[in-house]
């Protein structure tokens, strides 16, 4: 049973890591990797975010949405199939959450508030963490699975961008040709990265 | 010597500014200061003062690397002598190999030091040339172009590169990979010392991931086409649970000397020994990357195989984890490598440590990657920046913490 969720984990950490294996919320994932404060705040709200919402998505989707879903109301639901409203609700659970976490934040850390600044509020637009909702869904996760996915899945996309931080802190020092300065640079940086995390490819 | 000296000193106004060859001043540069030591005096008012420059460094791995380049033209001779042995088919490999070994007039007995040598040279020598000559063509390229000079740094990728490839592997792929390692993993971030990932990894991971039916699989560790020779790690990987190490077709005494199939120069725990000696002594390679490595690698594996599993890799005891397969290998000449390693000495540690439990982590709990290292330290790598970071600002809060009381 362990050995069941620690393979759940390792796999949403490293094999399918959102950002490296399905390059997933590469718009944030490039644009606040420049200094590695920063993109350890971002890392962390995004666990919190994922953390919570896939397991709410997935009680959303086993008790509301999936066909069937509604039997425990009553038997005449039984027949109902509300899957396509399935994008929906998972960006309604999505959009409420960073909204809670963006008041929390600037309350309690103003400075991470500021520094985030736009891309706050855009986590909610993330494909990463609507991905992990989408995952949750297609891989049919129980409850305490989508837990360990959904901390698993952020931990992966956190501990990504944060080397990738890491990374383009200390290429201050490289001389990049001036053809591929910027992104040019971080997308081969991105792409080398993926190499490294392909180590556990083929569980 | 005078001579040579004088012969530099008579072509360098052609390749100074306004002669006429000043385009390849890199290379003029790169030949004049690897025979002599560069007479140019720092301009800046600081500046350290030390006889080890970047050149006699990258040397003096080159040096520590020949214990591993010697079983490279052996064992790999030997192997192949052997397989012959065993199936008794020297007539029916025809190629230009046994031509001149004929030629030569060597024999394949397993037994005899020079026909071993002698044979694993024409594996050997043709992968690295090949290397060589395409690697060293991007490189003076680059240097010519974006006006750096050309780095010695290139002579060590060079070298390690060839020795973590199997004896079959063919020489466009050589190329392919060492052009991938050199350009993508090295050249555009600026040259030696600039790139975060270890280039000759990167190329081998490259072949890896592009290629992976040359480079994985039980019947190319054995130069002869069409026998099969298993890796002891890939043995043990492929066999049943109920087997055990059983499975293992060596020796605890043959893996630590290298008499096993693998890749060429990867084989010998031993040669790695002797080179992390030189390394060390010379300060050259980190000591803590090394025991970091060794501790973690360790510690992990001891674990597994005090928990055993449904999974055979799960048998195998610390002890031998430590000498099959590229562990030495890559925990000696690749971990090290100071530019993609951390910086910071507790860095180090924490850095070798990572290796050594990820290398334990993929062999035991991934069966499709049964050789663990290289991916082991590639991940290091991109995580190093990150660990020193962390040491530094810790260190930083800590001085902080100190100085404000």
């Amino acid at each position: 049973m362990l050995e069941h969720y620690a393979s759940i984990a390792l796999k949403s950490i490293f094999v399918e890591n959102l950002a490296l294996s399905f390059f997933l919320g590469m718009c944030t994932f490039l644009a606040i990797s420049k200094n590695v404060k920063t993109a350890t705040g971002l890392g962390g709200a995004v666990i919190v975010i994922m953390g919570i919402t896939i397991p709410a998505n997935n009680l959303i989707y086993t008790y509301l949405l999936r066909p069937g879903a509604l039997a425990w109301i009553s038997d005449n639901y039984a027949a109902f199939d509300l899957t396509f409203l399935g994008l929906i609700s998972y960006i309604g659970v999505i959009a409420a959450m960073v909204q809670i976490l963006e008041m929390t934040l600037d309350r309690y850390f103003p400075a991470l508030y500021h520094s985030l600044g736009i891309f706050l509020p855009l986590i909610t637009v993330n494909c990463a963490i609507l991905g992990g909702s989408l995952f949750m869904v297609e891989r049919d996760y129980n409850f305490p699975e989508s837990v360990v996915y959904g901390l698993g899945a952020g931990f992966g996309w956190a501990l990504a961008i944060m080397a990738l931080a890491g990374i383009r802190e200390k290429m201050k020092y490289s001389d990049v040709p001036d053809g591929l300065k910027g992104l040019g640079i971080t997308f081969i940086v991105v792409g080398l990265m993926a190499l490294a995390f392909m180590s556990f490819g083929g569980i | 010597m005078k001579l040579i000296r004088k012969m530099l000193d008579r072509v360098e106004p052609t390749f100074k500014e306004g002669g006429k060859l000043q385009r390849f001043y890199p290379l003029y540069e790169a030949l004049d200061t690897f025979l002599y030591t560069p007479g140019e005096v720092t301009q800046e008012p600081t500046h350290v003062r030390d006889s080890l420059d970047l050149k006699r460094l990258m040397v003096l791995v080159v040096l520590s690397l020949l214990p591993c380049i010697f079983m490279a033209f052996y064992n790999t001779g030997r192997q192949a002598n052997l397989a012959i042995l065993a199936s008794d088919q020297v007539q029916a490999i025809d190629s230009w190999r046994v031509d001149a070994l004929n030629l030569a007039g060597l024999g394949f007995d397993p037994d005899s030091f020079l026909d071993n040598i002698g044979h694993g040279a024409l594996y050997f020598l043709p992968v690295y040339l090949v290397c060589m000559t395409v690697g060293g063509l991007w490189e003076v390229l680059f240097s010519i172009v974006r006006k750096h000079e050309v780095n010695e740094g290139f002579l060590v990728t060079g070298m390690l590169f060839p020795l973590t490839l199997p004896p079959t592997i063919p020489l466009w792929q050589v190329a392919i990979g060492i052009s991938f390692g050199v350009v993508i993993g090295k050249e555009i971030f600026g040259g030696t010392g600039k790139n975060f990932l270890n280039p000759a990894l990167t190329a081998r991971a490259f072949l890896y991931f592009a290629y992976p039916s040359y480079m994985t699989g039980d019947t190319i560790w054995r130069a002869v086409d069409g026998l099969s020779g298993a890796t002891p790690l890939g043995a043990l990987a492929a066999a049943p649970i109920e087997q055990g190490m059983s499975a293992v077709n060596t020796s605890w005494l043959a893996a630590f000397l290298g008499d096993m199939p693998g890749s060429m120069g990867e084989t010998s725990t031993l040669a790695c020994l002797l080179g992390a000696t030189m390394l060390i002594a010379t300060r050259i390679g980190s000591w803590q990357i090394m025991a970091g490595v060794v501790v973690g690698a360790g510690a992990l594996s001891t674990l597994f195989w005090q928990i055993g599993s449904s999974n055979s890799m799960f048998a195998m005891g610390p002890h031998w984890h430590l000498v099959v397969g590229g562990f030495a290998f890559g925990t000696v000449f690749m971990a090290t490598d100071p530019v993609s390693a951390a910086m910071t000495n507790t860095g180090k540690w924490i850095y070798g440590v990572l290796i050594g439990l990820m290398t334990i982590l993929i062999r035991v709990i991934n069966p499709a990657y049964p050789e663990g290292i290289m991916l082991a330290i590639l991940f290091g790598n991109v995580m190093a920046p990150l660990i020193d970071y962390y040491v530094i600002q810790r260190n930083i809060k800590r001085r902080q913490a100190r100085y404000a009381s």
